[in-house]
């Protein structure tokens, strides 16, 4: 534990270091360039990988959701087999975590239109790329803690159930509430692409300006 | 975090467990089993439960050791079964569970050849949770080196044997040291492979092998009152694991009579009340002995209770390994309730019959 640590802690920013060291002292540190990085990079980048990020984690966080109750119900069942169709619930729920991902992936990927490079690079544009992309992200990260919350709650709900009827209805409850997580993020994930248009492409004189500034490093 | 990764191994097998769990006698099973007035009424009231049909081919006269054998073997398949589908590290923590019948067994075998009991008769009676291989030979050695080189040393318990090599020659004082260095051994490896496991499965076991731990060093000093055992041989039985440890302990080692005990053990608040109306056994007058007697059985009962207890409140956890060493301590005592209640119908002993524990 103590030397995979130190190396993996002690040796990348080692590496760190002395690259961001022999960038500076060889005159080129503008290479660290936040802005001309947001500047440089494709909208389109952007976007494509919020939606892949959204569908990913969402579909992650249901798969999660869904093995950890799915083996408490299979267990559970072996004893007490009038658990399995009543805990179909909780698949169910985990399942629902997936489905607001794809929703959201598909709203998304509807905003993707095919322009030209020479004129993508609009703030308009811009905005869309990034919109998408922290949208995505906050969709997915949402949607993964809502499926593992789920998961788990369920997995309690079938060991509870399998041992008194009684107590499925009210971790059922409490199940249905994690299950709300996901919600808020579906609601939150479209308001903040609301004020994103579709990619345009620039119009007139807007259009010889708006080239991507080509950085001397990434060529 | 431990409900992140727990299932991807272990969440059929907790399912399971706790499905067993749920077949454990009741109190009103307890009660209609309390009121059977031959063994095949009692018979019938068990097929009713999770036991089912179990004594059902069994030749009629039916006696106590059929039933307590045959209820055993059910304990025995589902252990098996659960042993058959666990992975790493449940499957060690069973096998850890499995150490403890095998010390009792060798300890049994060593005895029995001592006395020069029947071998097969001496392997029936073992208990089948601890039963190995090469165990028939152990009834041929005569030192503790012998047993160790020709036996032990290829069971997993042959580390706990090590540290007791120097007693030569085997008597009972012997095997009794032995058996206490050994199980002493087993409780704090065990105690320490808890702790590996992690959270919340070191918080769970760690409380039911302390109490283990404490029970047995109380055992020990009532039961060395009065013995040629010395002080400091002693000691070196205790565990040192557990709540008494190291000041009870300490204290448990230089006490003289039970008064000394109970203000030992007067420092845990949970054991204070198992000595609350336990007649000291200090008298000098004509039935001194008999009251020691009852006074160490009525403490048994509680040390039973208290571990029934502990092991109850294994199953409010969900996400770990404490289920499947409680449900074997649960299943047991539940054994051995059905026993006493047998043994209660067969001898017609029906006043003494509610001195069971009950379980849920």
């Amino acid at each position: 534990m103590g030397l995979k640590s130190y190396y993996s802690y002690g040796l990348s920013s080692f590496l760190v270091i002395v690259i961001a060291l022999y960038l500076l002292f060889t005159g080129s540190g503008e290479a660290f360039n936040v802005g001309r990085f947001l500047e440089e990079s494709s909208p389109y980048a952007w976007g494509a990988t919020g939606i892949g990020l959204c569908i990913g984690l969402s579909v992650g966080g249901a798969g999660w959701g869904i093995f950890v109750t799915g083996a408490s119900i299979l267990g559970g069942g072996v004893r007490a087999p009038r658990i399995t169709t009543k805990n179909l619930i909780s698949i169910i729920f985990c399942e629902v975590v997936a489905i607001y991902g794809v929703i959201i992936g598909i709203v998304y990927s509807a905003k993707l239109t095919a322009v030209t490079e020479d004129v993508l690079y609009t703030p308009e544009n811009y905005y869309t790329g990034f919109a998408l992309f922290w949208g995505g992200l906050t969709v997915g990260a949402c949607n993964l803690l809502c499926g593992v919350s789920v998961g788990i709650t369920g997995s309690t709900a079938a060991i509870a159930d399998a041992s008194d009827p009684d107590l499925f209805v009210k971790i059922l409850v409490v199940e249905v509430f994690g299950s709300i997580l996901g919600l808020f993020g579906l609601i939150v994930g479209l308001l903040m692409v609301g004020n994103a248009g579709d990619f345009t492409a620039a119009a007139g004189i807007a259009s010889t300006t708006a080239k991507a500034v080509v950085s001397p490093y990434v060529m | 975090m431990e409900a992140l990764f727990f299932n991807i191994d272990n969440g059929f097998m907790e399912g399971v467990v706790r499905g067993y769990k749920s077949g454990i006698l009741t109190q009103n099973q307890y009660a209609n089993l309390a009121q059977c007035e031959t063994l095949e009424d009692f018979r019938t009231q068990l097929s009713a439960t999770d036991y089912g049909g179990f004594l059902a081919n069994e030749p009629l006269p039916l006696s106590t050791s059929t039933i307590q054998d045959k209820a055993t073997q059910i304990l025995v398949d589902q252990f098996n079964y659960l042993r058959s589908n666990a992975v790493e590290p449940l499957n060690k923590f069973l096998e850890y569970i499995t150490y403890s019948y095998m010390i009792d067994n060798i300890i049994l075998l060593i005895t029995g050849t001592l006395h020069e009991r029947d071998t097969h008769e001496l392997l029936e009676r073992c208990h089948p949770l601890g039963v190995f291989d090469s165990m028939p030979a152990l009834c041929v050695a005569t030192t503790v080196e012998e047993l160790y080189q020709s036996v032990l040393v290829e069971t997993p318990l042959a580390p706990y044997f090590r540290d007791c090599l120097s007693a030569n020659d085997l008597d009972d004082l012997n095997i009794e040291i032995i058996r206490n260095t050994v199980y002493k051994a087993y409780l704090e490896d065990f105690y320490h492979f808890c702790t590996s496991l992690g959270q919340p499965t070191t918080d769970v076991m760690q409380r039911i092998l302390a109490f283990e731990a404490d029970r047995r060093t109380v055992n020990i000093t009532i039961n060395s009152f009065n013995t040629e055992l010395s002080k400091e041989q002693r000691a070196k039985l205790f565990p040192t694991i557990g709540r008494l440890w190291p000041e009870g302990n300490n204290q448990l080692a230089k006490a003289d009579e039970i008064d000394q005990v109970r203000a030992a053990c007067e420092n845990v608040s949970e054991y204070r009340t198992f000595f609350t109306d336990v007649q000291s056994g200090g008298h000098t007058n004509g039935n001194g002995n008999l009251d020691e007697l009852a006074a160490a059985t009525q403490l048994e009962d509680r040390f039973f209770r208290m571990e029934v207890f502990l092991n109850k409140q294994a199953f409010l956890q969900q996400f770990q390994y404490g289920v499947f060493f409680s449900y074997i301590k649960l299943k047991e005592q539940e054994i051995r309730n059905i026993t006493w209640i047998a043994e209660c119908i067969a001898q017609d002993a029906k006043d003494r019959i509610q001195d069971f524990i009950p379980i849920f």
